[in-house]
């Protein structure tokens, strides 16, 4: 205990006596996290957008003229067990019209009876590229004289959501291998001064574990602190930008996610990998000087 | 204490031999200089005994322990039977007189009461009272040499190993060092120095093992050694 209790001591100990590294370490992991956070959660801001947007992407089957509205109503059943289709929503001639006049001048309506509309329902998907199949397959349910499906839409959709995707990973992928080799390079050279203190450490007997404790002691501070900023900053920064975004045009179209939301999750994560890199980063930085 | 035999030290990377069937002996308790020319081996020697390098050929023993097959992770261990002085003292600059003897207390895992009872009485000994709360660089290099004498002794090793501990002192120093040298060996510890400064061997009546070449050259008690320059 008492030795554990002189490790974790000379781990902070190491903080205060090479202030600048600590500060360097640190600033270097709150960058870090805060690009990849903001480049993680841009992309998922913008999946959720388009996953909105899928949604509004609806096929419309419209029901033989001749079925009664109660012949009409019993072919839900049969739709809804179709493969991929989510909801199946009702709707009759009369509230077709009503939502036809509701979005166009009355005027034209005038004289117009309802029964020029048709019983029809609005078919949501599960997952729009089986936009086709799930067509092909409403048009064989007998009752159903028409389906309404934008395949190009959802096709395009599907290509931009693919390429986000990847376009994303790639981003993450890539700040993840730079942020590690900035971090590992910045506790390297915080450790180049302490070259010699490590020197005379071996020459009076300590173990390696012995060395190596403080270090990852350090690294798994520095860590933390530079997670719990990342975390401050990259709210703010959230906040901010959401903010922007919401009250300009664009917010009419789109939403975004509150950070309150996502806001432990992304605590875990930028602590966790934070604590791992700087541990990590310890162990790593002075694995060279444990040879002789 | 300390058995070589046979001992050969070729360096891997340049090829170069560095010691050539070597033969040393050094008995418990004894005080040994071991002169020579710079580039005649005893560098090689003391990193042989310390563990930073293994001999090619032969047999080390070093306090009980085989040099030539001890692993790794023993070595600490090892360390912590053998006291070593640098030339350039190697106290950690930011770290007390006190805690930088203190310091090779912990790395043995002694605990606080342990270290309270023995650092002021090692700082005794070395001629130190009163400056536990000096830092290096506030301390001229005689009193330097001294702090890291005393961490060398701190966990009573049964040998110490200075490595030329008065190549940084002037003479007066040096011989001040020297005689605490000779007062750590009465009072049973070994010692060996390393060091090419033949006024100051000469200065004592001790054992004179001369190393030249990779070679022992010659070995006995003299009061006066070498006409050769270095």
């Amino acid at each position: 205990m008492n030795k554990l209790g002189y490790l974790i001591g000379q781990g902070f100990k190491g903080i205060r006596s090479h202030r600048f590294m600590a500060f360097a370490s640190i600033a270097v992991i709150l960058a870090c996290l805060i690009i990849m956070g903001s480049a993680s959660l841009l992309s998922y801001n913008v999946s959720n957008l388009i996953r909105q947007l899928e949604q509004e992407n609806e096929i419309v089957a419209f029901v033989d003229e001749n079925y009664t509205e109660a012949q009409a109503r019993a072919l839900q059943s049969k739709l809804e067990s179709v493969d991929h289709v989510a909801s199946v929503e009702f709707v009759s001639r009369e509230q077709a019209m009503d939502t036809f006049m509701e979005d166009y001048d009355q005027t034209i309506m005038e004289g117009i009876d309802e029964s020029v509309f048709r019983d029809r329902f609005i078919v949501h998907l599960d997952d729009i590229s089986q936009m086709a199949t799930v067509r092909t397959e409403l048009e064989q349910v007998k009752g159903i004289a028409k389906v309404n499906a934008h395949i190009d839409y959802a096709n395009s959709f599907i290509s931009v959501r693919n390429v986000i995707n990847i376009i994303s990973l790639i981003l993450v992928v890539v700040l993840i291998i730079i942020s590690l080799f900035i971090m590992t390079n910045t506790i390297k050279l915080a450790t180049v001064s302490r070259r010699e203190e490590i020197a005379i450490m071996r020459m009076v007997g300590a173990t390696n574990s012995f060395i190596r404790f403080p270090f990852v002691v350090e690294g798994i501070i520095l860590g933390l602190i530079g997670g719990v900023l990342a975390w401050l900053a990259e709210w703010g920064l959230y906040d901010l930008i959401a903010d922007r975004v919401m009250t300009s045009i664009a917010g009419s179209i789109v939403s975004v996610i509150p950070f309150s939301q996502i806001s432990l999750q992304v605590l875990v994560v930028f602590v966790g990998v934070g604590i791992l890199v700087g541990a990590f980063g310890g162990l790593n930085a002075i694995r060279n000087y444990l040879k002789v | 204490m300390v058995q070589l035999e046979n001992v050969t030290l070729v360096y891997e990377n340049s090829g170069t031999t560095a010691l050539e069937d070597l033969d040393l002996n050094i008995g418990r308790g004894e005080f040994a200089f071991l002169v020579g020319p710079s580039g005649s081996g005893k560098t090689s020697i003391i990193k042989l005994l310390t563990g930073e390098l293994r001999a090619t050929e032969g047999e080390v023993y070093v306090n009980g322990f085989d040099m030539v097959r001890i692993k790794r992770r023993k070595l600490p261990k090892m360390r912590r039977t053998i006291g070593v002085v640098f030339q350039d003292f190697r106290l950690i600059d930011k770290m007390t007189v006190y805690d930088n003897v203190a310091f090779a207390m912990r790395v043995v895992g002694a605990s606080n009461k342990a270290i309270h009872e023995r650092v002021p009485y090692v700082l005794e000994l070395v001629g130190l009272q009163g400056y536990e709360d000096r830092r290096p660089e506030e301390m001229s290099g005689g009193e330097q040499q001294r702090v890291a004498i005393a961490r060398a002794l701190v966990n009573s090793p049964q040998m110490i190993i200075a490595d030329e501990p008065t190549g940084n002192l002037d003479p007066v120093k040096s011989l001040e060092i020297m005689l605490l040298m000779e007062k750590i060996n009465n009072l049973g510890t070994t010692v060996l120095v390393v060091t090419h400064e033949r006024e100051l061997v000469n200065a004592f009546s001790r054992r004179v093992i001369a190393i030249e070449n990779g070679h022992v050259v010659s070995d006995g008690t003299v009061s006066y050694y070498g006409d050769e320059d270095e």
